[in-house]
């Protein structure tokens, strides 16, 4: 039957493909050993390596693919239909790696971005604080200069691949009196004097990734790890975060592809009252709204991602769209899928308890949903009131 | 052993139809062949990952060796998406029907063509003719040693040999071998790397040769069906019993029931 | 090249049907043959009712043949015994070798073993020749093929077989290729054509899923390699009287540049559960862990692997690498032995591609049955101690 034409290139496909085959060949044999023992991929992040995938983004001149943000939410999408723990670790380097991209300066790029796209080292980004999650403007980390170095202070909490990355974007305050204009970035990188990590959090899903607090007591950074202009940190925060959250409905619609095929295997095989389950109208119609969502999402999440390739620059309200709409869809489609398995689902033996507990996070990070909504409204707002 | 030039490794291929693909219908005996996938002998990948493995350590230029038809080209292809440098299909009419000493032949005239080698790399056995005679014929042919069934490997002798544990029923021997050298892949030897995107783009323009009975300067006698000495006499369907059956009677009627079919299929 | 007599030809199909390859389609009722997808396999020939196929050679060279006599059963010994197969070579051999009227010779190679030649004389064989040299006490692939190749120049025999065991598979390949002759892989079936005088060799193909018998008419020896555990043996005769024979081999032809440098025995674990071709299974209607014996016995007998279901693997009666199932490894064997096993899905999932499936259940209504090929109602306990009793005895185990 046809399948939707989203006519990707050559190389789109194979990227999709090449992606698709790690999912199968090396995430789906280990993803519920690794969530039963939270171990961090390793093995996985070397294959991803070796498939040149994390150079996906980064530009060709640091060795690179220089693909955009279409190329890499088919990726992530692909990897997701194995495992979303994986897949964040992944697309937690990019979002460390992508203030690089955007603000770096010639140096810091030669500097990290080849070590990042090769996969020789992990990036992380490091915005939440335990009082600042959804009101960053909220924290507290301060960034103070010292001659010629600067000198952090605080701690962020549930940093993805904290502890395991080598190379951290920290956003932190610079002058407190400035507001939105009072923050800054810097790249930290492990090892650096007074940086520390924290214990690695207990989750409810996402298992195989390592989230931890990173602890910053006068840690003392040279002054060339300020990353883009002093004062900026906040916009370069949003500016990656736009840039990401398309990513991140991508991983949701992968996810929810997954789901559904459990769903429908198990759904044509299990026989009760003397027939396939399938056969009962009321689990074809729950198959019939997962597909045509998680259709819907994907459709999205192309469009909008390409939108953002070809340019388009104020695109917070897409972004956010492109992660609003498919990690809801994820959610109530892993949701659904366990109850099509019934007992089964719930058990740790069959994939999809793993699915829905995992699902929970894409509605959480990087900025929850209501937050999405409410960016959503006020660009509306906005614009409406241009007209 | 050429000592300055790079390290020339060859790795042989067999592109084989997908075992996961192929289903027999038991009532006709006859195999199904809608969607049959054509794949690299799944033994293969172990090979092609350890020349890479090799290449890896001791720098080398690895070039995979196909002999079928032109589509084998697929093969050699999704062999340099995983990092293979070059590749080449020995393709020809000529060539159909070749059991295995014509194959060895064909693939030996090939391989010649290369350049001396240091070290050739085949699966254990490929899964449709299924002899696993290939590997030790063509070492024969090359004029190299041979270590079958191998499940480490190990470079020594500062790069110019290579220490091989090789499998048997009841245990196993480690042996030592200097270059060049033939080996035959067991899958416990290695995990296969996934392929690279850049090196699946490269590979999808490469311009993949290929070589003809010509080509490779084959003796019309020595290839093919001229060239294979074994041919098939004739092939038959075993038994086979796809209904049910309960086999009846006191305990030992229904075992000797049971024996008897179990020989006539031939199981036992 | 397939030629195709459209002269013969109904346009019945048959060979459609039978090509595995897709290589014949009937058009207008005649059969046409796309050489591009053809191999020349030769099924279809045999198939056609009509004999409107065959298969030319054209230019093969002719040899003269006659020259060659005698068949040879190359022996095997590991740690100081004689492998199993090496008699049942002999059994088969004898027939073969009387059927020809030619002697039948047996290869001993390896280091300190004259002595053993007297038992392959009772075991069949007319003469030993023994290859004894220090420098062959390992087993090196390349000087054990250049001595046997050596030798069969010399004496010319026209059957040489061997076992299909890792070393056979090994180091005879390499022997045919130096003769420049055919080998067929991994029999399990010998026989001398009567009219032609011919060895059939048969093999099995695809998995099992097709027989195919081999003859190499063009070249000679005419070489196999045969399967472990599927000819028999004859019962030791040590009344039997033959002739020894020495043979130095040229020192050169045992140069080699492969090292043994350690080998080692291991204790047999038998067959992985994936890659075997019989698996026996335990389920809960083993009733306690001390039955399992019962069913591993009899995996030992059919030389196949143990598996087991979650329920018994749950119990702790055995690790769970045994489990076939849902949660568990799949299999496909060619026999798979359901012992008190009710067949729930999730078990069913993981060996339904076995081919032959035989369960034993004391629950006529079990599941189980309506996917066996074979079932046996009845008590696993008294059932498997008569049944591994019996196919032990059938293929010659204690
Ligand atoms: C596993 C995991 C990994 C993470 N990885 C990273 C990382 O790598 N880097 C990083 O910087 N951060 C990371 N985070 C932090 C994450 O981005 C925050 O948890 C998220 O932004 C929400 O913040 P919060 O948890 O403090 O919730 P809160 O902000 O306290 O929100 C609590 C609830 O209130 C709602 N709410 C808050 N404000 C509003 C409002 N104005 N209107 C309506 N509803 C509102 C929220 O939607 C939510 O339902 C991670 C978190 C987790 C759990
Ligand atoms: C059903 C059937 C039965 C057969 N029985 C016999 C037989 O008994 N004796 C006989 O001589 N021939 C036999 N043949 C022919 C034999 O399959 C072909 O000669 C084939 O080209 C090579 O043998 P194989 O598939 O057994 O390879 P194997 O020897 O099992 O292959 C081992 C390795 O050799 C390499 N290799 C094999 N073929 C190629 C290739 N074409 N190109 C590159 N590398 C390759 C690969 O690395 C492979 O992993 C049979 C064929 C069929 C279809
Ligand atoms: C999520 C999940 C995953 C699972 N995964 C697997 C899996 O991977 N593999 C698996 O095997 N199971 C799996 N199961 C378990 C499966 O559902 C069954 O419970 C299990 O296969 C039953 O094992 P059994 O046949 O040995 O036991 P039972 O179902 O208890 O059957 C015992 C049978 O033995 C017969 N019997 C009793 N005494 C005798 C006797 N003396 N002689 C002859 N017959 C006798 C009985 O008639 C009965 O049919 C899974 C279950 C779940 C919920
Ligand atoms: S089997 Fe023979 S008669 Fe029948 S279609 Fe084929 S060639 Fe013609
Ligand atoms: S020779 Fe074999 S491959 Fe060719 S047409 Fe006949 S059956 Fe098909």
């Amino acid at each position: 039957m046809a399948k939707v034409n989203y006519f990707l290139t050559e190389e789109q496909q194979m990227i999709v493909d090449l992606a698709h085959q790690i999912a199968v060949e090396k995430i789906i044999p280990v993803r519920a050993r690794l969530d039963e023992i939270e171990e961090f991929p390793w093995d996985i992040m070397k294959d991803l390596a070796q498939a040149d995938l994390f150079g996906l983004y980064i530009p060709e001149e640091y060795g690179g693919l220089g693909g955009g943000c279409f190329e890499n939410c088919l990726a992530v999408e692909q990897l997701a239909y194995g495992c979303i723990a994986v897949t964040t670790t992944f697309a937690a380097s990019a979002l460390g790696a992508y203030p690089i991209v955007l603000f770096g300066n010639e140096e810091q790029k030669e500097r990290y971005l080849s070590d990042i796209a090769s996969g020789r080292r992990l990036a992380a980004f490091g915005l939440t604080e335990a009082g600042a999650g959804s009101d960053a403007a909220g924290i507290k980390t301060t960034a103070v200069e010292d001659g010629d170095y600067w000198v952090l202070n605080g701690t962020k909490q549930w940093i993805t691949n904290g502890g395991e990355a080598e190379v951290y974007t920290i956003i932190a305050l610079t002058d407190k009196n400035k507001g939105a204009r009072g923050a800054s970035a810097f790249i930290v990188e492990k090892g650096d004097e007074g940086f520390s990590f924290g214990k690695k959090e207990k989750k409810m899903g996402l298992r195989a990734s390592a989230t931890r607090e990173l602890i910053f007591s006068d840690c003392r950074i040279p002054k060339d790890r300020l990353l883009g202009r002093r004062g900026a940190g906040f916009i370069i925060a949003m500016k990656t975060l736009d840039l990401a959250r398309p990513g991140i409905g991508a991983i949701a619609v992968g996810l929810s592809q997954a789901a559904l095929d459990e769903s429908v295997n198990y759904a044509r095989q299990r026989v009760q009252f003397g027939q396939p389950i399938i056969s009962f109208q009321a689990i074809q119609h729950m198959l019939a709204d997962m597909a045509t969502q998680i259709e819907a999402s994907r459709a999205l999440v192309y469009a909008i991602a390409r939108t953002i390739d070809a340019g388009e620059k104020d695109i917070s309200k897409l972004s956010a769209m492109a992660k609003l709409f498919p990690t809801d869809v994820a959610m109530k489609v892993t949701t659904d899928a366990v109850q099509i398995l019934g007992g089964y689902g719930y058990m740790k033996e069959y994939p999809v308890e793993k699915m829905m507990r995992d699902a929970k996070i894409l509605q959480i990070y990087e900025g929850t949903n209501q937050i999405q909504r409410n960016v959503i409204g006020q660009a509306l707002n906005k614009e409406y009131a241009r007209r | 052993m050429p000592e300055d030039k790079v390290m020339n490794i060859v790795v042989c291929i067999k592109q084989v139809p997908d075992a996961e693909s192929v289903k027999w219908d038991h009532k006709t005996g006859t195999l199904i062949r809608d969607g049959v996938k054509s794949v690299i002998n799944p033994f293969d990948y172990h090979a092609i990952e350890a020349a890479l493995t090799l290449k890896d350590e001791l720098g080398a230029k690895v070039t995979a060796v196909t002999m079928g038809p032109p589509q084998a080209e697929e093969a050699i292809r999704e062999a340099m998406s995983m990092g293979v440098d070059e590749g080449v299909v020995v393709s020809d009419r000529a060539f159909a029907g070749s059991d295995t000493l014509a194959t060895t032949y064909t693939l030996s005239r090939a391989i010649k063509r290369l350049g001396d080698v240091h070290a050739v790399f085949c699966g254990k056995q490929a899964i449709d003719g299924d002899t696993a005679q290939v590997g030790p014929g063509l070492a024969v042919r090359l004029g190299i040693p041979c270590v079958t069934y191998v499940s480490e490997m190990e470079v020594i002798n500062g790069g110019k040999g290579l220490r091989l544990k090789r499998l048997k029923e009841d245990g196993f021997d480690m042996v030592e071998v200097d270059f060049p050298v033939l080996v035959t892949t067991l899958s416990t030897l290695n995990t296969p790397r996934v392929p690279s995107l850049k090196a699946k783009m490269k590979a999808k323009r490469a311009k993949i040769p290929v070589w003809t009975a010509g080509d490779i300067g084959a003796d019309k006698k020595r290839i093919g069906l001229n060239g294979s000495p074994t041919k098939v006499h004739s092939t038959y369907i075993p038994k086979f019993e796809a209904k049910r059956e309960f086999l009846e009677g006191s305990p030992e009627e229904q075992v000797d029931a049971l024996i008897k079919r179990l020989k006539e299929a031939g199981v036992i | 090249m397939l030629r195709i007599d459209i002269e013969k030809c109904i346009g019945c199909g048959e060979c459609e049907e039978v090509c595995s390859f897709g290589a014949i389609t009937i058009v207008d009722d005649k059969a046409r043959v796309d050489e591009e997808s053809c191999t020349l396999c030769g099924t279809c020939v045999d198939t056609c009712p009509e004999g409107a196929l065959s298969i030319e050679k054209e230019g093969a060279e002719e040899l003269d043949l006659s020259s060659w006599k005698g068949v040879w059963v190359v022996s095997e010994i590991k740690n100081g015994l004689f492998s199993p197969v090496t008699f049942e070579l002999l059994g088969k051999a004898r027939e073969l070798a009387d059927a020809r009227n030619v002697p039948l010779t047996a290869i001993l190679m390896g280091y300190g073993l004259r002595d053993k030649a007297d038992e392959l004389i009772s075991r069949g064989a007319d003469r030993v020749i023994v290859v004894d040299s220090k420098r062959l006490s390992d087993f090196i692939d390349d000087a054990y093929a250049r001595v046997l190749a050596h030798l069969a120049k010399k004496e010319m025999p026209e059957i040489i077989i061997a076992g299909a065991t890792a070393t056979g598979r090994a180091f005879i390949p390499q022997v045919a290729t130096i003769l420049e002759t055919g080998l067929t892989a991994d029999c399990t079936g010998l026989e001398i054509d009567k009219e032609s005088g011919q060895l059939l060799q048969t093999r099995p193909a695809f998995g099992g899923n097709l027989m195919a018998t081999i003859i190499c008419d063009t070249r000679r020896p005419q070489m196999a390699t045969v399967r472990p555990h599927v000819l028999k043996a004859l019962e030791p005769d040590t009344s039997r009287k033959g002739e020894i024979v020495d043979f130095e081999p040229p020192s050169e032809l045992l140069d080699s540049r492969i090292k043994v440098v350690e080998s080692v025995t291991e204790e047999q674990k038998g067959p992985g559960l994936t890659e075997t071709e019989i698996v026996v299974t335990a389920g809960r209607g083993l009733e306690k862990k001390e039955n399992l014996k019962l069913v591993e016995e009899l995996a030992r007998c059919l030389d196949g692997a143990v598996g087991a279901t979650r329920a018994i693997t749950d119990a702790g009666w055995i690790s769970h690498s045994h489990q076939v199932g849902q949660t568990g490894v799949t299999v496909s064997p060619r026999l798979y032995v359901a012992c008190g096993v009710s067949g729930a899905i999730q078990h069913l999932v993981g060996m339904q591609g076995s081919e032959i499936i035989v369960a034993i259940n004391k629950d006529k209504d079990a599941p189980i049955f309506d996917i066996a090929t074979y079932g046996i109602v009845g008590d696993v306990k008294e059932i498997l101690p008569i049944l591994s009793k019996k196919i032990c005895k059938e293929r010659g185990l204690d």
